[in-house]
């Protein structure tokens, strides 16, 4: 049975994607998600539209004091066009290479192939949109206009329409057709502090020691999950961790969980990267044990 | 077994504590620094900042390759990625100064991308030819195709039951409604968005593109035919060609840029599709702003220029003279500059 086992050897679908940077370190990009960007899409068309009216009126109330419309509606005609297609491509074109409702959910437009963003690839990314966005909606308008005149045409079309609008669902890499066109993609921008050193701020209190057998339950795995228990600093996940780990290892209670698992982290921590220089790196607790 | 030693044991060192301790001054100041030129530009930074910028990038990459290799600190490892990551981002995926991308896109970028699209340009115009030629013979053999090719809004009273004289007030007449501008500002916008919305279409292999150029060529004969039976069709050429000669151009370009990437993603050749696509697409979308630009002029012509000149050959001239300046500027042979390597 091919298929099945097939199926078996892939990979969980992740959104880590390797990009080497020209000095030959991966720096392990992050996708955005197809959630995160249509919630930055729907953002920035919210405060196209708020734009809009807020102009539009204005532009209202000053034609009707002065009553010289005409310039007026020249400049929201013109305005109108630019907010539509300038609005994405100058913000994007810009250092920041993302519109504000890209940077109020902490995404970026980047060229898949590590180069810097040139302004065709903008353009390219962002005139697609035209088939993406407007092409689905004005046959969704041509729909509720003309009732149900040619039902069977209109779904045909907005099938064809859907292709390309929910063409990001279909790809591992959640390009839009623009981002196939233009070669960036959209990648989530981190910004992280330094955690504090969990081994250094105990260096100066005096340490339980565990035996060997004690530091051999576990690997990596489970030494990042318990650092993420540690930083978190849940009181109930520390009290359920360290009675776990005290059960493993036969270790009596002493009454001071968070200190305990602190302890046993630096150490683990310590024999695991001491196993490492040698090239015995284990993945998890699974995985076969400090001595082979 | 755990005991507490009080101190006597040498306490377990990681690697992440010696790592810190050495270099998070560094890249605690790389933080800064990338964090400034985030928040404002390159130019909040002062020159020794922008000196150590380079240097402190690499020291901070060489520390992620080391804390991968040898740490087990998460934290460490996430934080360094972000840093490296944002400060990647900020030393080599800044684009040009918007003056500097400018005068680029004016000197070369613009007129490179259209001559690159020579052979589509030249595929384009003969379908619009085809469209007009098909349009004039529809409409010379039974007046009735011309309903049925120009519809009623576009036509407003010009069609085949018109008298000569309608015709003729239709060319030289004063536009009716609202000021020139506004109608150069309107035909400005909606031109532009039909012309951006047919380069769009080209992605689902030009077809759509191909059929919008030919039925542009086709109203395009039908309303020559319409108005040479009555005796006005040079006048009508005349009327036409005072924008028509950049706003056709235009059209036709814009069917052009399209039809790169429907063949590109159709017929990629020695490439990947995805590579092929990518090459098309970027040098066609700089097409398509010029081609907004040329219906900018388009727009103002038709606007102003048609409705107060009113001269045939006035119209002309100005038509011709245009047509004669979008050919040379884009076509006239000039000097490669050496591709810049980082641009491309």
């Amino acid at each position: 049975m091919r298929w099945r086992r097939k199926r078996e050897r892939k990979a969980p679908a992740s959104l880590r994607r390797s990009f080497v940077t020209p000095e030959g370190v991966d720096l392990r990009l992050e996708l955005a998600s197809a959630g995160t960007r249509a919630s930055a899409f729907l953002l920035d068309i919210l405060i196209l539209f708020i734009s809009l009216i807020l102009t539009t009126v204005a532009i209202g109330l000053l034609g009707i004091a002065k009553a010289r419309a005409e310039i007026f509606m020249i400049l929201w005609l013109i305005g109108a066009f630019m907010l539509r297609n300038g609005w994405f491509i100058l913000f994007e074109m810009g250092g920041r290479g993302a519109t504000p409702g890209k940077r109020l959910l902490g995404l970026r437009v980047v060229a898949r192939d590590g180069g810097r963003l040139t302004g065709g690839a903008v353009i390219a990314r962002n005139a697609l949109r035209e088939i993406e966005i407007f092409l689905p909606l004005s046959f969704l308008g041509m729909q509720a206009a003309d009732g149900a005149a040619d039902g069977f045409l209109t779904l045909f079309a907005f099938c064809w329409t859907g292709i390309f609008l929910f063409f990001p669902l279909f790809n591992r890499d959640r390009l839009r057709v623009g981002d196939l066109l233009a070669g960036t993609w959209v990648v989530n921008t981190v910004r992280a502090k330094l955690g504090e050193d969990l081994v250094a701020t105990r260096a100066q209190q005096p340490r339980r020691t565990f035996t060997d057998a004690a530091l051999d339950l576990y690997g990596i795995y489970e030494l990042q999950t318990l650092e993420n228990v540690l930083r978190n600093g849940q009181d109930d996940a520390i009290v359920t961790v360290a009675a776990t780990i005290r059960r493993k290892a036969g270790l009596p209670d002493d009454g001071d969980d968070h200190a305990f698992l602190s302890d046993y982290y630096a150490a683990l921590c310590a024999r695991l990267e001491r196993g490492m220089l040698v090239g015995r790196r284990r993945e998890d607790k699974h995985a076969s044990g400090g001595r082979r | 077994m755990s005991a507490l030693v009080q101190g006597t044991a040498a306490p377990p060192l990681v690697n992440a504590s010696r790592f810190r301790a050495a270099h998070e001054a560094e890249w605690d100041r790389l933080d800064q620094l990338v964090t400034r030129m985030e928040k404002r530009s390159v130019r909040a930074l002062s020159d020794d900042d922008i000196l150590a910028l380079p240097l402190l990038y690499r020291s901070a990459l060489s520390s992620l390759s080391v804390a991968r290799e040898t740490s087990l600190d998460r934290a460490l490892t996430t934080y360094l990625e972000q840093l490296c990551t944002r400060a990647y981002f900020q030393l080599y995926g800044v684009p040009d100064t918007a003056a500097r991308q400018l005068g680029r896109f004016f000197a070369r970028d613009w007129p490179m991308a259209v001559q690159g699209l020579w052979r589509e340009t030249l595929a384009c115009l003969v379908l619009t030819l085809a469209g007009v030629i098909a349009g004039w013979w529809l409409v010379a053999t039974d007046a009735s195709w011309y309903y049925s090719i120009i519809p009623d809004a576009m036509a407003s009273g010009r069609d085949p039951a018109a008298s000569a004289a309608t015709l003729r007030a239709t060319i030289y007449g004063p536009q009716e409604g609202g000021g020139l501008a506004t109608f150069a500002a309107y035909l400005f916008t909606h031109n532009s968005q039909v012309a951006i919305f047919a380069f769009a279409l080209g992605f689902a292999f030009t077809v759509p593109t191909v059929l919008l150029l030919l039925y542009n060529g086709l109203t395009l004969g039908a309303m020559l035919c319409l108005f040479a039976s009555k005796g006005l069709g040079l006048n009508f050429l005349g009327w036409l060609t005072i924008h028509g000669s950049t706003e056709m151009f235009a059209i036709i370009l814009a069917g052009a840029a399209g039809m790169k990437i429907g063949t590109a993603v159709a017929f990629p050749g020695r490439l990947e599709r995805t590579d092929a696509a990518v090459i098309a697409g970027r040098s066609a979308a700089i097409a398509m702003a010029g081609v907004v630009l040329m219906l900018l002029v388009a727009g103002l012509l038709e606007g102003i220029g048609r409705q107060t000149i009113q001269q045939d050959a006035m119209r002309y001239g100005i038509g011709l003279a245009a047509l004669a300046g979008w050919l040379a500027y884009y076509y006239l042979p000039r000097r490669r500059e050496a591709p810049d390597a980082l641009a491309a």
